[in-house]
């Protein structure tokens, strides 16, 4: 297990190193940052005095390696727009985002278990079609349109839950639903399909032949035992919620780490952008890791693959 | 599963007062997507950034946006000693939001302190022309100029507020963004940068002011990134006043009941630019007879009347009309001819057309609109659409011959502010005339504003006669607010809520 473990945290290491790298030269890419970041109505001399003032005249690889040593120790550079340090920036808003990850990711679970098990409990009856068919149609659609129709039902015609901002719990309701939609199918078929191999093992027949009911049956033993999978899943869904909420954050205006991320593209901010890819890339490959390792750990046969 | 639930309902355990919206509370809802990084004026570069400002800091003098004329605002008078020299006397019994009295002292520090390059202002060329600021009196203080520049005034009614010197000796620009001191109708309650910010009415503010006395209580800002959530908080009530709402949308909020919907006009112009000096080569546009073609091929008129619409207007001169030594007289102007167009082009050696490359950053429906007009008379444009930092990139190396682009002129009404940059040697020079060079740099430094107006005339002359530019049209900003709000937007594109009040 040792092994094993050892190996996955280096292969995530690598991962990291290269995400970074890859990050950094991209964005330098995208044109001529120093104009970028002097603003439109710059002079070519204001502009010359910004690349000069950010270093950005020096070679590639001296930036990276000057990025990559303060990184390691903490300091994530300051912010070109706000001037502010951009690991502070970060932990401001991240409360948000993880409130809206670990919303989104229990949206989707409320919703894809119940569906699941049920489906377990009626194979390709009609409830188990509709439950695949309703899933299957929601990862189709957009999310910005998805989450424009909520807004426009639940915000603007029902005036049930407010439109944007983070003013209270019920502000992250319509976002939660828009982003954990599209967990939903994943976590339905692996729920469905762990149920229905459990519910033809002899353990649960032995179960019934003892005279438990079946909401004991179904809850205490068999889902206990289905869910393990679902787990392990959830934990990388989660770490694409936290990365993948840029669109829902910016259209219900939750001033989180995706919002951050979006504006600082447009902006050209690139401290921010580096600073965001490496955090969320991070917190992916954690969220991964700890998902192969539970997993490994629950079944042995993992390891040795 | 049930210890996940109790730490979800704990971290969404996020109470937090009603959100207080519009009228009943004396409170305007303000949203915009723009997000100002840093509320000292001096280190943001956001139009927004300026909105704020002339919220919380009053500048020497301010521009009535009416009438352009520049009125009294912390200064009493002011006077020209010669051109290189500007004398002010200060108004008496004004105090900043913090208690602390408004002094000479305060003017001359804030002015030396931009001046230095050391303390890297953003734009330096809103504060590169002061040499030095010296007290001479505790109410009066004379301003020394490096070089003559007429525009000085433009430059301390719109982008210069004056700070309270202990106060940003002491805290710096990070201590005034997060805590912002000014002299205005407004105080600051709070103000996390890209965020929000909340303004309290300061009801001690000067009753003398050019300004006004605020009449609104508290105004709320929040940054929102995406128009349609603008526009659903607005229908909802939750939000009072947004702008920059493009034109469709406009039009669909005029029929919501509780809606105000204004359109204004802007001081920005839209243009298309030639490459006259060759410098991308030898291209069909060098030649004076295809850019006057191109000039007859556009119909402006029609362009202003079904894609722009509102206030804008057909512009003839490469300038802004309110703009000071801006005018149209004896500017060649050119009729939408595409017959003529053709005509011009078969002179020119180009009887069936040719390709070119366009360049653009915005509405690019109103590229493609130009580009068929041009398709019209055979000339067939290939539309290169790109990031502004991009394209302007391309325009500096000079390796675009044909564009549409716009200029905002940061609001100065000032012709200096638009000629000065397009044709006088810099990268985005495309017209290479030393003549025309030689009106603009006298017009720029000359005090006597007569003289100042005899040469941008004749630059705009040159421009027009050899259509250098050919200039489009004015540009409209569309305002929605709630029904119960007076709001006049004005065309420096600065809203002034000071002057807002409730129906």
């Amino acid at each position: 297990m040792l092994a094993f473990a050892l190996k996955r945290l280096a292969l995530a290491l690598l991962v990291a190193l290269t995400v970074s790298i890859v990050s950094f030269s991209l964005l330098r890419l995208s044109g001529d940052l120093a104009q970028a970041l002097a603003g439109p109505s710059a002079t070519a001399a204001d502009v010359e005095a910004v690349r000069k003032a950010y270093g950005l005249d020096q070679p590639l690889w001296v930036q990276y390696l000057a990025w990559a040593r303060q990184a390691l120790h903490g300091d994530l550079g300051t912010s070109f727009f706000f001037k502010e340090p951009v690991a502070a920036m970060i932990a401001a808003r991240l409360p948000v985002t993880m409130t809206l990850g670990v919303s989104a990711l229990l949206f989707a679970l409320l919703v894809a278990l119940p569906l699941g098990i049920l489906a377990a409990l009626k194979p390709n009856s009609w409830v188990d079609r509709l439950a695949l068919t309703l899933s299957v149609v929601g990862q189709a659609l957009p999310s910005f349109w998805f989450a424009l129709m909520l807004m426009i039902l639940f915000g603007l015609k029902l005036r049930w839950l407010p439109i944007s901002g983070t003013a209270s719990w019920k502000s992250f309701v319509m976002p939660a639903i828009a982003l954990g939609y599209y967990g939903m199918p994943t976590f339905m078929r692996l729920t469905r399909a762990g149920m229905m191999e459990v519910l033809a093992s002899d353990y649960i027949r032995t179960a019934r032949a003892k005279g438990l009911r079946a909401p004991a049956i179904l809850l205490k033993h068999a889902l206990r035992n289905a869910i393990v999978p679902v787990v392990a899943v959830a934990a990388v869904q989660l770490g694409f919620f936290l990365g993948g909420s840029i669109v829902i954050e910016s259209v219900f205006a939750l001033h989180g780490v995706g919002y951050l991320g979006w504006e600082s593209i447009s902006r050209a901010d690139f401290p921010v952008v580096q600073a965001i890819v490496l955090v969320l890339a991070l917190f992916y490959i954690v969220l991964t890791l700890l998902a192969d390792l539970l997993n490994a750990f629950l079944d042995p046969r993992i390891r040795v693959g | 599963m049930r210890g996940k639930l109790a730490w979800a309902a704990v971290a969404l355990g996020l109470i937090a007062p009603a959100a207080q919206a519009g009228k009943p509370d004396d409170t305007l809802n303000l949203a915009w997507s723009a997000q100002i990084e840093n509320y000292d004026q001096y280190f943001n570069t956001v139009r927004e950034g300026i909105v704020f400002a002339r919220e919380i800091w009053d500048n020497l003098v301010d521009r009535d946006p009416r009438t352009g004329e520049y009125k009294p605002l912390l200064a009493k008078s002011y006077r020209w000693v010669d051109p290189l020299t500007l004398d002010f006397a200060l108004r008496q019994g004004i105090s900043f939001h913090d208690g602390t009295p408004f002094t000479a002292t305060d003017v001359a520090y804030t002015l030396n302190w931009l001046a230095d390059p050391a303390n890297k202002v953003i734009t330096q060329q809103n504060v590169s022309w002061i040499k030095s600021v010296e007290e001479t009196g505790p109410f009066a203080v004379r301003i020394h100029l490096k070089a003559p520049f007429p525009a000085a005034l433009e430059y301390l009614a719109d982008i210069l507020p004056i700070y309270p010197h202990d106060y940003y000796a002491k805290v710096g620009p990070q201590g005034m963004s997060r805590h912002p001191v000014g002299t205005g109708p407004y105080k600051v309650a709070a103000a996390e940068p890209g965020k929000s910010f909340t303004l309290l009415r300061n009801d001690a503010y000067f009753k003398e002011s050019p300004k006004g006395r605020p009449a609104i209580g508290r105004i709320v800002q929040r940054s929102i990134a995406e128009m349609p959530t603008q526009i659903a908080e607005l229908m909802t009530g939750s939000i009072d006043w947004i702008w920059q709402v493009p034109a469709d949308q406009a039009e669909k909020l005029r029929q919501v009941p509780g809606v105000t919907v204004k359109s204004a006009e802007t001081m920005r112009i839209g243009y298309v630019g030639f490459d006259a000096a060759g410098r991308s080569g030898a291209t069909p546009v060098k030649d004076r007879r295809v850019r006057e073609a191109i000039a007859h091929a556009i119909d402006r008129a029609a362009m202003v009347k079904n894609l722009v619409g509102g206030d804008s207007r057909v512009l003839d001169a490469a300038c802004f009309p309110s703009q000071f030594g801006c005018t149209d007289e004896g500017v060649k102007r050119y009729a939408y001819d595409p017959a003529l167009a053709k005509t011009l082009l078969a002179e020119a050696g180009y009887p069936n057309g040719f390709d070119i490359d366009i360049y653009a950053y915005r509405e690019r429906p109103w590229a493609e609109a130009i580009i068929g007009y041009l398709r019209a008379v055979g000339i067939r444009a290939k539309l290169t659409y790109l990031q502004y930092a991009a394209l302007r990139d391309k325009n500096w190396a000079g390796t675009t011959p044909l564009f549409y682009m716009t200029w905002g002129s940061n609001s100065i009404n000032d012709v200096s502010a638009i000629l000065g940059n397009f044709f006088t040697g810099s990268p985005d020079d495309f017209a290479r005339d030393a003549q025309l060079k030689s009106w603009i740099e006298t017009g720029d430094t000359a005090i006597d504003p007569a003289v100042r107006k005899a040469n941008y005339r004749q630059a705009l002359q040159r421009i027009a006669e050899e259509i250098y530019w050919l200039p489009m049209f004015s540009y409209v900003a569309n305002y929605a607010f709630s029904a119960d709000l007076d709001f006049s937007p004005d065309a420096d594109e600065v809203p002034r809520f000071y002057a807002a009040h409730w129906k």
